[in-house]
């Protein structure tokens, strides 16, 4: 069902010469100067988060001594240098918050589906320009909200980024649970409209404004990754937004749905008959799908990036495909395996293993297809294939220690340990986060008509392999001696006092690792503006985006709309002279199409 | 200030690395400069590719060098325990061989095949046999341990009420732990929050005209007899806290409004298990360490210096400002310690003020 959008889409762009600054560079309803403000808002954010996780590592190294940077960042919070305990867990809270949704969500899937799914699909722009501007500036006002709220008197959010009542439902639990976190939930109400605003729009442009012969099975790997993606946030969000409106009104309108029997300061609350119980059945409705959210558009990056940088096929396209969609139907059936020891009924943490474990089976298929792709290929080290099998290696070690802890028995062990930190820190996290440096490696010239300088680039990868295994491999040995997460020092317990000395080389990767993002910032910013000029398909690639003008125009394409003749991984096909054949080539006589 | 030296040693040794790019930039002035990957950086990151691979097997060595003492793997101190640490061996040897071989395949691969110009690389998209082999060996693998998780989950959580176990409340609040024993008849008095009155000292909110209460006895420490199976009962007056007992393979959150529940049956004594030969090298080396740091532990005054091994109640659910300081001290003893321990106890009833 390829549409015939080219025509009316056409009428829609076709006065666009009278551009003002403001509407090219702000209110822009473009979907290539869209992407790029999810990606430049995503890495403030970043910046910000990361510079967080490098404090409170500094705390749990060396904790509770004096140190300048607290005293310069943290202002009252860290008197005379010491960080206070209670900043300590906002530190974490807001790391975990900011770093989930607003770099791994917003900046990863906001930027590459927007820049992405109208290009790779022959479209000229998104089915609304209108929304998914609406949509940007949602996610800027969100973003502008959650850092405003470090700034409130009694302190940002603390109760981690689960925010599991009661201790975020009661100020006087905690200081973090007043201002600072009625501001956390109206920025992640906004967040979440801004996130189902796009949802929308990537999943109609995908279903309607594909170019002529661009069937689902010729889409490149990465859209369908985007579209998946758009389906569960869009079945997820919903539920997070009800359970955060819940909450507000037991924080402010004194209903009980989350809580019930508590005494705390020394007086009796009147909440009656509610459960915390219901609130992590509805946050981890979400946040299990959070986490292929945050993974899928990885994946999908990198299956484009390392078929073209092999000049290979992708290995099992369908394989691809359908281990894609059952891990979105799996995600969203598998939340309680957060939830084991939450106090809800045992046979529920059975059925939630057996779902659980299923999940690493499409998961173990799109590893190997991974790795049967650069088998026999013609690799081309370029920093977006480094960052790419970065990202299997990183998927593989963490993803395995799911194993682990899906398991309701050995959960038990295990819970909340900084065995989970490691896990979940490898497996999306980094992952994530590997994903999006490559989509930004491979696609910078897309973006900007410039490329990012490689050699900062190999230096940028390789440093950041090595501190990403230093800091999260080791980690995993922590949680295995019992070592609880989210403690603002371990000298309370004798016990895990033989924990310390790796505490200390894990902040240090972590220092070096966090540093050595500069280099990226720098080649970054350097290169939007001095970069090398790029030519237009500078990875010999066949997707669409390349056939497109360097010169970015509304519409995308001058003229009509490639139509699309093949899938997009004709690598290396023999009976071509050149190692890759675009998907707007037509099929010669007597080709043979790969059939999918 | 060890903090603050490491910073500005590492950002000297990023300004050095910066430099040295900047150098090689240079360099290559005239060579082709469209900053796309030529044959030598094909080959030189395939190199480091392999390079990276020994890095990984030598840090996961490392980690197993210095880290390699797992509490969570041996040593368990319940009857549960040795069951789930064979589970835990199980899947962290699947792990291991799984994750030996697959990062091998992945950076051997990038090493090998690494791009030269002029060669064609295979164009292979599909292979059904291989994919169904990979599908499969996984499933076979997870159907095993999902089934052997499953039992294993069930024998735990299924509390055996015919057994008498020894009925005990678990009872967190910010930030600290009681344990109730539920006194000679066994059966915990009624109690809620709401009923809580400090004047009277009934902290935990017990009601007093409950005849089970009367005989119930609330400690500060968590003292269990050898080999009687234990069946707590979990309250929380505040927030989430979750009583976590590493050594004995527990843990259970304790959740506001509701009654959580998690039985086990320790089979060690403290005593006994501070003579075990792998319990007194860990304590040895905690006590090398702490000896080091003698003047800091010492000027804080709030611990010995020399550690003793004692098993722990921690709480392990986020619970504010002072979560990482929620500790009870549990100790196994054999039943006639027990016995003499319990008498000395006040009752509900004898702990009651009266105005």
């Amino acid at each position: 069902m390829s549409a015939h959008a080219d025509t009316h889409a056409h009428d829609d762009h076709g006065h666009h010469h009278k551009e003002t600054f403001v509407t090219k560079y702000i209110f822009s309803q473009d979907h290539k100067m869209i992407a790029k403000q999810y990606l430049i808002t995503g890495t403030i954010m970043g910046v910000i988060g990361v510079l967080m996780s490098i404090m409170f590592r500094m705390q749990i190294a060396w904790p509770e001594e004096p140190n300048v940077l607290f005293e310069a960042l943290l202002g009252k919070w860290a008197p005379e240098g010491v960080m206070d305990a209670d900043i300590y867990l906002a530190l974490v809270t807001i790391h975990g918050t900011i770093m989930v949704f607003f770099v791994l969500t917003a900046g990863l899937s906001g930027t590459f589906s927007n820049l992405l799914i109208p290009l790779q699909i022959g479209a000229r722009d998104m089915a609304s320009g209108f929304l998914n501007m609406v949509s940007y500036w949602l996610f800027f006002l969100s973003s502008v909200v959650m850092i405003i709220s470090l700034f409130v008197e009694a302190g940002p959010a603390a109760a981690g980024w689960t925010i599991y009542p009661p201790l975020s439902a009661l100020p006087m639990a905690q200081g973090g649970s007043g201002m600072g976190m009625t501001l956390w939930l109206v920025s992640m109400a906004i967040f979440i409209a801004s996130s189902l605003l796009g949802s929308l729009n990537y999943i109609v442009t995908v279903i309607n404004l594909r170019t002529k012969g661009m069937s689902m099975t010729r889409l490149p790997l990465t859209i369908w990754a985007f579209f998946v993606t758009a389906i569960i946030g869009v079945v997820s969000f919903p539920v997070l937004l009800s359970a955060a409106l819940l909450l507000i009104m037991d924080r402010s309108f004194g209903t009980s749905f989350f809580l019930s029997d508590i005494f705390i300061q020394g007086e009796v609350l009147h909440y009656q008959g509610g459960s915390p119980v219901l609130f992590e059945h509805l946050f981890w409705f979400l946040g299990h799908p959070e986490v292929y959210i945050v993974l899928l558009p990885a994946l999908g990056i990198t299956s484009e990036i390392i078929a073209t940088n092999s000049r290979k096929p992708i290995f099992g396209y369908r394989a691809m495909v359908m281990s894609i969609l059952a891990i979105a139907f799996l995600s969203t059936i598998v939340w309680g395996h957060h939830m084991f020891i939450s106090g809800m009924n045992p046979f529920l943490g059975s059925v939630f293993t057996f779902t659980t474990l299923l999940i690493a089976i499409p998961s173990a298929v799109k590893a190997f297809n991974y790795i049967t792709t650069l088998w026999k290929g013609n690799l081309q080290m370029n920093p977006a294939m480094l960052f790419s099998i970065g990202l299997v290696s990183t998927f593989i070690t963490g993803g395995l220690t799911g194993i682990i802890l899906g398991d309701s028995a050995l959960d038990i062990n295990v819970h909340d340990t900084y065995f989970v930190v490691a896990h979940f820190h490898l497996v999306m996290g980094i992952s994530a986060l590997y994903g999006m440096f490559a989509g930004i490696y491979h696609w910078f010239p897309k973006m900007f008509g410039r490329m990012l300088n490689k050699n900062l680039g190999y230096l940028h990868f390789w440093v950041t392999a090595i501190c990403a295994y230093g800091v999260f491999f080791p980690m995993h040995f922590i949680g295995m001696a019992g070592l609880p997460r989210r403690y603002y020092t371990n000298s309370n317990f004798p016990l895990f006092d033989d924990t310390a000395n790796a505490n200390v080389v894990i902040t240090i990767f972590a220092i070096v690792g966090g540093i050595f993002q500069l280099v990226f910032l720098w080649n970054f910013f350097y290169s939007i503006f001095y970069g090398k000029k790029t030519v237009q398909n500078p990875w010999r690639s066949n997707t669409l985006e390349w056939t497109a003008p360097i010169e970015h125009m509304h519409g995308n394409w001058p003229g009509e709309i490639p139509h699309v003749h093949r899938w997009a991984y004709d690598y290396s096909k023999p009976g071509h002279d050149e190692d890759f054949v675009p998907q707007n080539v037509p099929l010669y006589d007597g080709e043979e199409e790969l059939q999918h | 200030m060890t903090a603050f030296l490491t910073i500005i040693i590492v950002i000297f040794i990023a300004v050095a690395i910066w430099q040295m790019v900047k150098i090689f930039d240079l360099a290559q002035v005239g060579a082709s400069n469209d900053q796309i990957a030529t044959d030598k950086d094909n080959k030189i990151n395939g190199y480091l590719m392999m390079g990276f691979l020994v890095f990984i097997y030598a840090i996961t060595i490392a980690s197993f060098w210095y880290l390699g003492d797992l509490p969570l793997m041996s040593n368990s101190a319940s009857e549960h325990g040795p069951q789930l640490d064979n589970l835990m061996i199980i899947s962290m040897v699947i792990i291991f061989i799984v994750q030996t071989f697959t990062q091998f395949l992945l950076h051997y691969f990038a090493y090998k095949y690494k791009g030269e110009k002029g060669r064609k690389a295979l164009f292979y998209a599909d292979n059904n046999t291989l994919e169904a082999i990979w599908t499969f060996i996984p499933v076979i693998v997870l159907a095993g341990l999902i089934i052997y998780g499953l039992f294993t989950w069930t024998s735990i959580m299924n509390i055996d009420e015919s057994e008498d176990p020894l009925v005990v409340e678990l009872y967190a609040q910010q930030f600290n732990w009681k344990a109730r024993y539920a006194g000679d008849d066994n059966v915990l008095g009624m109690a809620n929050v709401r009923l809580i009155d400090n004047d009277r000292a009934n902290i935990l909110g017990l009601d007093e005209s409950d005849p089970n209460a009367q005989d119930d006895v609330i400690t500060t420490e968590l003292h269990l007899p050898v080999g009687r199976p234990v069946l707590f009962k979990m309250r929380s007056q505040d927030v989430l806290h979750s009583a976590y007992m590493p050594h004995f393979r527990a843990q259970m959150n304790c959740v506001p409004g509701m009654i959580t529940q998690f039985g086990f049956t320790p089979t060690v004594t403290t005593a006994d298990m501070r003579k075990n030969p792998d319990i007194i090298e860990k304590v040895e080396n905690i006590n090398a360490i702490r000896t080091k740091n003698r003047k800091e532990i010492e000027a804080k005054g709030t611990q010995e210096v020399i550690y003793e091994f004692d098993y722990l109640l921690l709480c392990n659910k986020i619970c504010g400002k002072s979560h990482y300081n929620m500790q009870m001290k549990i100790i196994v003893e054999t039943q006639e310690e027990y016995d003499a321990w319990i008498k000395e106890q006040k009752t509900f009833k004898n702990s009651l003020t009266n105005n």
